[in-house]
């Protein structure tokens, strides 16, 4: 048998010779088009791989991107930081979460903050990794502060199944996961209230092919069908982002408005049916939740069942967390360059006051917003 | 039962005595350090340079190395990298109580053998424990001293046109260390790179070879030693990615969690910045020596985008190679 190694799963994927011929192709395909095509890749990754392999400078200029809200931490308002922070400062708590969430500060500081004033932070690779923090720790009080799309949420049902089975009492949930079509709607769809307008200048979305894996292609078949946008779902490799560009400029020059799907190695239209109903049967949608930059989004993220309460951190802790809303920071203007109507050199504290090292509004909190990559990538780009 | 470490062998009585004469005598005994005398009375001829720093690492022995070994290694590599022979060395420790006698010895022992590799003596050291909780286990100051063997290796030196090369593959270190702190369980195992460079640098020297400048890339990786350069020498570096040589296993790793193996520490690899006609010659050198076949050219020195280091994809893209901040945790999305 032919033994499977992790690079077999992305070398061909980044091959300089395919990606090469991708750009010859969409070059050729471009002349036809009849404007300019605007372009958001949705998630956080597709950002990623746009800039690391530098895969703008491949296109023509008629070709732009627009960098999408995908990132769980980015968009996670100052609000719910605030809770963590709070969460982590209660007596005999262990807080975990993922990755560069602890970077990021809320208006009381970061949770790596908290972690050197004391508090017992955990960042953990997966969410399972919690479930032994629990049982290694059975007179505290473990708290996993949930974030991610549609991705990383089965993982945190799977988490709390496996904390159901197993009878651990000690940990609770605070959920921050979010919905991905919803945001899409929403750019395209509301009125953005600082600017008092309709506008947006997205004409097609690039669909994270990770997210659809699970919740299947489906959920952006109200794209082309209602809102006039073409969707590719494309797969984070480079090979894979160019082959989606050029689906998407074929069908502005076919004139075509369709769904259609790159990633084919994993993505179907269904997606994965257990994983749905792992996360149907814990998690209900939320009414409201406010997303970093772009304001209160109605059922765009999800929340604990009812029958979970005893297991919902904001529910146990209520009395600690406080709801007041705090503002975006007047001068930001991501909202704005989320829906491509401006481009982050044209906010009046970029570089300025608002750097990757005191960041004022989502776009500059993550490395894979605009505005950090502009930040980055200057004259590069 | 195990022996342990306790506060009374701190104490400067007849048990720190003990522990002095019974291990660190036994191990890095010479005539300069046996003297005993309140300081040491070193000779020299030449110039010399003189460098320190002060080492603690979870886990404490890893994969290819422990802490005695990076303690020696560290101090010896920075003073090879200004072309200095490593020569004397003082050692402090400081222990916590209860340490295993066991642990200790063993580290006292690849320190010898470190030595030994760069021919460098201990020559004034120090004891102290502390009590349990001051400090996690085990921390080690060594400061060096070494003897100039040539002069004008400097990060300011760089010229146009200079060949950056790499010793060998990158990251090994950032990679194992980071495996065995979170118990990564990988089907290869990532052995740290730790190793003493000044047998290279001698030899690459005695080929003929002045480097314009060295680096050991050691916390902050390949991309921290780059960034300083083209800094302080106001020289643009480009990088030709597909030349960095890089292990499978380390490439695994960073492909897992989202990290950049330029960015990964390394103990015992350097970057050279040579002229471009001593390139092929200083690989000869360097790929003579076990471990150090990935040797590579990895890129050279321009004037294109002054104080940045550019990265140039395989596919004719560019972007800037960043100085890593923070401490290093996995991309989610
Ligand atoms: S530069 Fe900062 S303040 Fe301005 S739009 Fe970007 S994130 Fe907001």
């Amino acid at each position: 048998m032919v033994k499977l190694e992790l690079k077999d799963l992305y070398d061909k994927f980044r091959d300089p010779a395919t990606i090469k011929a991708l750009a010859a192709l969409i070059e050729k395909e471009a002349k036809r088009l009849s404007g300019p095509l605007n372009i958001m890749e949705v998630c956080g990754g597709h950002t990623h791989t746009i800039m690391k392999y530098g895969l703008k400078q491949l296109l023509p200029e008629s070709i732009r991107f627009i960098h999408g809200p995908g990132c769980p931490v980015c968009i996670m308002p100052k609000e719910r930081i605030d809770h963590a922070y709070i969460l982590s400062q209660q007596e005999n708590v262990i807080l975990a979460t993922l990755g560069d969430m602890i970077k990021v500060p809320g208006s009381r500081g970061s949770l790596q903050q908290a972690r050197s004033q004391g508090a017992d932070v955990r960042f953990v690779y997966s969410p399972l990794d919690v479930l032994k923090i629990a049982l290694e720790n059975p007179d505290k009080t473990v708290i996993f502060f949930a974030i991610g799309f549609e991705t990383t949420t089965p993982m945190t049902a799977a988490l709390l199944d496996q904390a159901r089975k197993q009878g651990v009492k000690n940990l609770l949930f605070h959920v921050n996961h979010v919905t991905v079509p919803e945001v899409m709607k929403e750019l395209i769809d509301s009125r953005d209230k600082h600017v008092d307008s309709y506008n947006n200048r997205i004409d097609a979305f690039i669909g994270p092919s990770h997210v659809s894996v699970i919740a299947g292609a489906k959920i952006y078949e109200p794209f082309p069908k209602k809102y006039d946008r073409s969707v590719v779902v494309s797969g984070f490799e480079p090979v894979d982002v160019m082959e989606g560009v050029l689906m998407l400029v074929k069908q502005f020059v076919e004139d075509r408005c369709d769904l259609q799907i790159q990633y084919k190695r994993s993505v179907t239209m269904e997606g994965n049916i257990n994983a749905q109903q792992l996360i149907d049967r814990y998690f209900q949608k939320r009414e409201l939740f406010k997303w970093r930059g772009l304001g209160n989004i109605p059922w765009s993220a999800l929340m604990l069942r009812d029958e979970y309460a005893e297991m919902d951190a904001e529910r146990v802790y209520a009395d600690v967390l406080p709801i007041e809303e705090i503002e975006d920071h007047k001068l930001c203007i991501c909202g704005d360059i989320l829906r491509g109507m401006a481009d982050p050199t044209e906010c009046q504290v970029f570089g300025t006051a608002c750097k990757p090292s005191s960041p004022m509004g989502s776009c500059m909190v993550s490395s894979e917003g605009a505005c950090a990559a502009y930040y980055k990538y200057g004259g590069l780009m | 039962m195990t022996r342990t470490i306790t506060l009374a062998q701190g104490n400067g009585g007849e048990e720190n005595r003990a522990l002095i004469s019974g291990l660190f005598f036994r191990y890095l005994g010479n005539e300069i350090l046996e003297r005993a005398e309140d300081a040491a009375v070193l000779q020299t001829e030449k110039k010399m340079a003189m460098t320190t720093d002060s080492f603690t690492v979870s886990p404490i022995f890893f994969s290819g190395g422990d802490i005695g070994k990076l303690s020696v290694c560290g101090t010896c590599n920075d003073l090879a990298m200004m072309g200095a022979q490593p020569k004397y060395l003082t050692f402090a420790v400081m222990v916590e109580e209860g340490f295993e006698t066991r642990k200790l010895e063993k580290i006292v022992r690849s320190i010898k053998k470190e030595l030994a590799i760069n021919g460098a003596k201990v020559v004034s050291g120090d004891t102290k424990v502390l009590p349990k909780g001051a400090i996690d286990g085990i921390m080690i100051n060594t400061t060096g001293l070494g003897a100039l063997s040539v002069e004008g290796v400097s990060v300011r030196n760089l010229e146009m046109g200079d060949a950056v090369v790499v010793s060998r593959d990158i990251g090994r270190h950032g990679a194992a260390i980071f495996a065995g702190r979170e118990g990564i369980e990988l089907e290869s195992e990532i052995a740290s790179d730790c190793a003493s460079l000044w047998p290279m640098v001698e030899k690459v020297i005695a080929n003929g070879v002045i480097p314009n400048a060295m680096r050991d890339a050691t916390r902050g990786g390949l991309a921290a030693v780059l960034n300083e350069w083209v800094e302080a020498s106001d020289v643009c570096i480009e990088i030709d990615e597909g030349s960095l040589p890089i292990c499978e296993a380390v490439s695994g790793i960073c492909e897992l969690l989202g990290f950049e193996a330029t960015a990964l520490a390394n103990e015992g690899t350097f970057v050279l910045a040579v002229r471009p006609e001593n390139a092929e010659r200083t690989l000869e050198v360097l790929r003579s020596f076990p471990g150090n076949e990935m040797a590579a050219v990895i890129g050279e020195v321009t004037d294109r985008y002054p104080k940045r280091v550019v990265l140039r994809s395989e596919w004719g893209t560019k972007r800037f190679m960043e100085l890593p901040t923070g401490e290093l945790l996995p991309r989610i999305c």
